[in-house]
Parts: structure tokens; C-alpha cells; sequence
């Protein structure tokens, strides 16, 4: 414990940058898988054609990534937009699957009687089928949220700041403890963020603790968000064939 | 008044779901579209308020036609209830009643106190307001979807077999409450079941419908029961077997009608 004891200050400030690292890629991916979520749900052929992409750039290994940003966007090498960048691509690689799911899963006879109410497209889109869908985004998003925060620390070897430090500092000085803080503090961050989504939801969504169907939709996409993260992200098969609740949509 | 002139729609699909169907819906009356699953009288129902565009032909409201309005005005002029009642399941009870004259610009605090009233006419206990619909029955959630399309306080209802999915007894009741309300109001309501009975007890007129819009007999009940126009309206409403056919038998020196079966189903008076 002494060294972490001493190094209190260090591990805090450390464990700042990786919240201001991890809190833009989160945000950003979100925004921006909206509209390419969209698509894929509307535009039947586009569907399998994004969702591959999209499950393609999850695969590509991070450390690469974080090298050849500088030449692409013109930055500095030690330019935390690289790691930015970097996580905005894995964040919407996750992200415009649950997007296109949560869409594709709002009750049709909802839309339909939003659409015999009298809202044009476009409000029916943002007062009924995007908060409909909010279940599902926020299931997807805490998938994000942790795997963003974990892959944060990548950006250490490229000498962005963030808990990586630790973990790369004591395996090279042989500090278990310095090793083992570093962890425990991202498994902090981790859980932090996943409770203050949770309670957004929460706030935000007061009606889905009342509805089993939009419950229900929740428990599905996490399980699914979560097998689809662990294997790479490479799971891009369509749920309209796998999934028997979609069917006749 | 809503005027079909040889409407006809055709799906992408090649479907021909109504085919040259021309009819006449009086103002203020209860027009009842019944017919199989199939038949098209949603699609009918939808053509109205152009949720489902019509291929060829004309559709006129009060003499006016309907394509030169903006579809979503128009929506929102009409009222339209369906099955399973099509609330919006992260908005209360009363937000989902306000939807329409909120829309419409009415004042928020303005419309719910309309809607209050509104909970009152479709029979629901005012304490229900603040719930989401999933807390409600299904017989609940239905009449919350009957005050909704009568929110804009709208000429025309549209409504989609809105009593159909729930249980019988419930059913009887929302029919009797909107018998009720239609003479407080004098709707011009379309009213779509494939259910006969239903059919004969809240039409004003019956539109029988077979495959394809196309009409197998229209009139009030009276004059189908009475004089069935073909075989296929005469086994829809069950008087090929008889299931109509009652007699009047004398029990204890009072005219008791029966059915086929001998089934007593009433009293005649005298
Ligand atoms: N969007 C659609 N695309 C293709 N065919 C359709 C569509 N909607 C309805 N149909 C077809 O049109 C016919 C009439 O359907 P519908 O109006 O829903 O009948 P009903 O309400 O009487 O059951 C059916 O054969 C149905 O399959
Ligand atoms: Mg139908």
C-alpha cells in the first residue's frame, strides 16, 4: 500500500486525463451513430452493408490505429485527438448495431399510431420512435462506456496520459501495486460511469421500469451488445433472421 | 360527408387491396365496414386520412378532396382509434390523450384540463392520469385510445377494430359506451370489425366487404337481415344456418322468443 500511498496524487491525476479521454469518444460515438443507425434501419439493403462495416472496425487493433491517426488527420503523435479519434471509431463500430436494433425494435402499431395522430416524420422520430428506442441505446451505450474506458489506456504506449501509465511504469519497475491501482482505478471509472448511465436511464426513461416489453428489449440487447463486444464485434449476422421477435416487421 | 369515387389501391406487391370501390359515408352517422381478415378495410380505414395512398380514384371529405390537404393536417383533424390501442407507451395517460391539441398548438395546461373531461365521457376514474399505459387493463388502454381520438374534438373517428382484443364482457361494454357517447356527439365515425354482431349493433349502415373492397351489400341492418343479397351475405351473417332464424314460443302464457337451438333469448312484449 506505501506505494500508493505515496503516489496518491499521481494515480488522481492520471485518473482524471482518463476520464477526459474516455468522455468524448463516448458522446461522440453515441451522436454520431444516430443517423448512420438510421440508415440501416431504414434503408433495408443498407442494413447488412453498415452493420458489417460497422463490425469490421471494431476488429481493427488499436495500437495501429493510434500510430497511423497522426498521418491521416494531420495531428501531432502525442495528440490526444488521436486517442479520440481512435476510440470515436470504436464507440460507433458498437454503437450503430444498438442504434439500428433499437429502432427496428419499436412496436410498429406505436409508429403507426403515431403517424394517424398527425406527426410529421420528423417529430415522430424524436418524440416517439428515439425515446422508444431509449431502453436499447442505453443498454448499448453501457457496453460502450466500458469498453471505451478500457481501451483508454492503449493510448499510454503511444505516451497519451491516462491509467495506462501505471500499468505500463511498474510491469517495466516491477511495482505490483503500482500495476494493480492502475486496474482498480479503471475498474472505477468503469463502474462509475456504468451507474451514472443507469441512473440517467432512470430519470430519463421513468416509463420502461413500468413496460415488461420495453424491459424485456433492454435484458435481450445487453446480452447481445455484450456476446457482440466480446467477440470482436465480429458478430454482424442480421437479427431479423436470428431474432424470432422480429420477425414480420 | 366521405366520398369514395372508384377508389382503388394497389400495393408494390401487386396486392389489389381495394378495387373501384365507390362509397358513400353519411355525415353524423355510424358507418360499419365488416367484412373477413383480408378483405381490406384497413386499408379502406387508412385511405382517409392518408396513411395508405389510393392508386387511382378520388376520396372527398365534405365535398373537398383529400390529396389537395397536407397529409399530416388532415391526420390530425381526424380522430383514429385502434386495436390494441396504439398508445405511446413512454407518455401517461393524459399526455397520450393531450397528443393531438398539443399538436395542434393548444396550451398544454389547456388540453389536459379538456382531457380530464375527456377521461370522464370514456368512463375512466380521473386517478388513472398519471399512469403510463402498461399499468393499465386492456379494457383501460382502449378507452384511454377512444379519449385520444376524440381530443382534437375531430368530425370524423376512425377506428380499427378497437374492441377486438379484448375479453367479451369488455367488450360489451366499451360498445355500450360508445353507442353512448356517439349520441352525445354525432360523429361521422368509421367503424371496422369482421365482427357480424358487433357490426349490426353499432351501424347506423353496414357496408359488408368481401375480397378486395369490393361490396357484397350495404344497407342498415334491418334491411341485410331482412333481405340478404347473396349467398356469401347470407352465410356471413349466419342466416344460412338459421342462426338468425328465431320463433316465438308460448311458455307460461307469455311469447318467449328462441333460437334455432330453442335457446330462450327473450321476451317479446306485447
Ligand atoms: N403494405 C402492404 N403491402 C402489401 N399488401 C398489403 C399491405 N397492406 C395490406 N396488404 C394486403 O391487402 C389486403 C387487404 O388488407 P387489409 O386492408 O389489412 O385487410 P383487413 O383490414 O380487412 O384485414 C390483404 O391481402 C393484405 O395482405
Ligand atoms: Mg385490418
Amino acid at each position: 500500500m506505501n506505494w500508493v500511498i505515496n503516489n496518491l496524487g499521481l494515480i488522481w491525476s492520471l485518473t482524471l486525463d482518463h476520464v477526459a479521454l474516455a468522455v468524448p469518444p463516448i458522446i461522440l460515438g453515441f451522436i454520431i451513430s444516430i443517423p448512420i443507425g438510421w440508415v440501416a434501419n431504414r434503408f433495408h439493403a443498407s442494413r447488412g452493408v453498415l452493420l458489417t462495416i460497422s463490425g469490421l472496425l471494431y476488429t481493427v487493433p488499436s495500437l495501429p490505429l493510434f500510430i497511423a491517426l497522426p498521418a491521416i488527420l494531420g495531428t501531432g503523435i502525442l495528440d490526444p485527438i488521436n486517442v479520440v479519434v481512435g476510440l470515436t471509431i470504436y464507440a460507433v463500430a458498437l454503437m450503430v448495431r444498438s442504434v439500428a436494433d433499437a429502432l427496428a425494435a419499436v412496436d410498429a402499431g406505436v409508429r403507426q399510431a403515431a403517424t394517424a395522430m398527425g406527426y410529421s416524420a420528423w417529430q415522430r422520430f424524436w418524440r416517439v420512435e428515439f425515446p422508444l428506442a431509449g431502453p436499447v441505446l442505453l443498454a448499448g451505450l453501457r457496453v460502450v462506456s466500458v469498453s471505451t474506458v478500457s481501451l483508454v489506456s492503449i493510448g499510454s504506449v503511444i505516451g497519451v496520459s491516462s491509467l495506462g501509465y501505471l500499468f505500463l511504469n511498474g510491469l517495466q519497475r516491477n511495482i505490483i501495486e503500482e500495476v494493480a491501482s492502475g486496474i482498480v482505478a479503471t475498474l472505477l471509472i468503469a463502474v462509475v460511469f456504468d451507474l451514472l448511465l443507469v441512473l440517467a436511464g432512470r430519470v430519463l426513461l421513468p416509463w420502461a421500469k413500468a413496460d415488461p416489453t420495453a424491459k424485456r428489449a433492454w435484458r435481450k440487447t445487453v446480452e447481445t451488445a455484450i456476446a457482440g463486444a466480446s467477440a470482436g464485434g465480429s458478430v454482424v449476422d442480421d437479427p431479423a433472421v436470428s431474432d424470432p421477435s422480429m420477425a414480420g416487421r | 360527408m366521405i366520398e369514395f369515387r372508384t377508389v382503388t389501391k394497389k400495393f408494390p406487391d401487386g396486392t389489389v387491396a381495394v378495387d373501384e370501390l365507390s362509397l358513400v359515408l353519411p355525415a353524423r352517422q355510424t358507418t360499419v365496414l365488416v367484412g373477413s381478415s383480408g378483405s381490406g378495410k384497413t386499408t379502406i380505414l387508412r385511405m382517409i386520412n392518408r396513411m395508405v395512398e389510393k392508386t387511382s380514384g378520388d376520396i372527398e371529405i365534405d365535398g373537398e378532396d383529400i390529396h389537395a390537404l397536407n397529409p399530416v393536417k388532415l391526420r390530425r383533424s381526424i380522430g383514429y382509434v385502434m386495436q390494441n390501442s396504439g398508445l405511446l407507451p413512454h407518455r401517461k395517460v393524459i399526455d397520450n390523450v393531450t397528443t393531438v391539441p398539443v399538436l395542434n398548438g393548444v396550451k398544454k395546461a389547456e388540453a389536459r384540463e379538456a382531457a380530464l373531461t375527456l377521461l370522464d365521457t370514456v368512463g375512466l376514474d380521473r386517478s388513472l392520469a398519471e399512469r403510463y399505459p402498461s399499468q393499465l387493463s386492456g379494457g383501460q388502454q382502449q378507452r384511454v385510445g377512444v379519449a385520444r381520438g376524440l381530443a382534437a374534438d375531430p368530425n370524423i373517428l376512425l377506428m380499427d377494430e378497437p374492441f377486438g382484443a379484448v375479453d367479451p364482457i369488455v367488450r360489451s361494454e366499451l360498445q355500450q359506451e360508445l353507442i353512448r357517447i356517439q349520441r352525445d356527439l354525432g360523429k361521422t365515425i368509421v367503424f371496422v370489425t369482421h365482427d357480424i354482431d358487433e357490426a349490426f349493433l353499432l351501424g347506423d349502415q353496414v357496408v359488408l366487404l368481401e375480397k378486395g373492397g369490393r361490396i357484397a351489400q350495404q344497407g342498415t341492418p334491418a334491411e341485410i337481415l331482412s333481405k340478404p343479397a347473396s349467398d356469401f351475405v347470407a352465410t356471413f351473417i349466419g342466416a344460412d344456418r338459421g342462426r338468425r332464424a328465431l320463433r316465438v314460443e308460448v311458455v307460461n302464457g307469455r311469447n318467449v322468443v328462441v333460437d334455432e337451438d330453442g335457446r330462450p333469448t327473450g321476451v317479446l312484449q306485447s
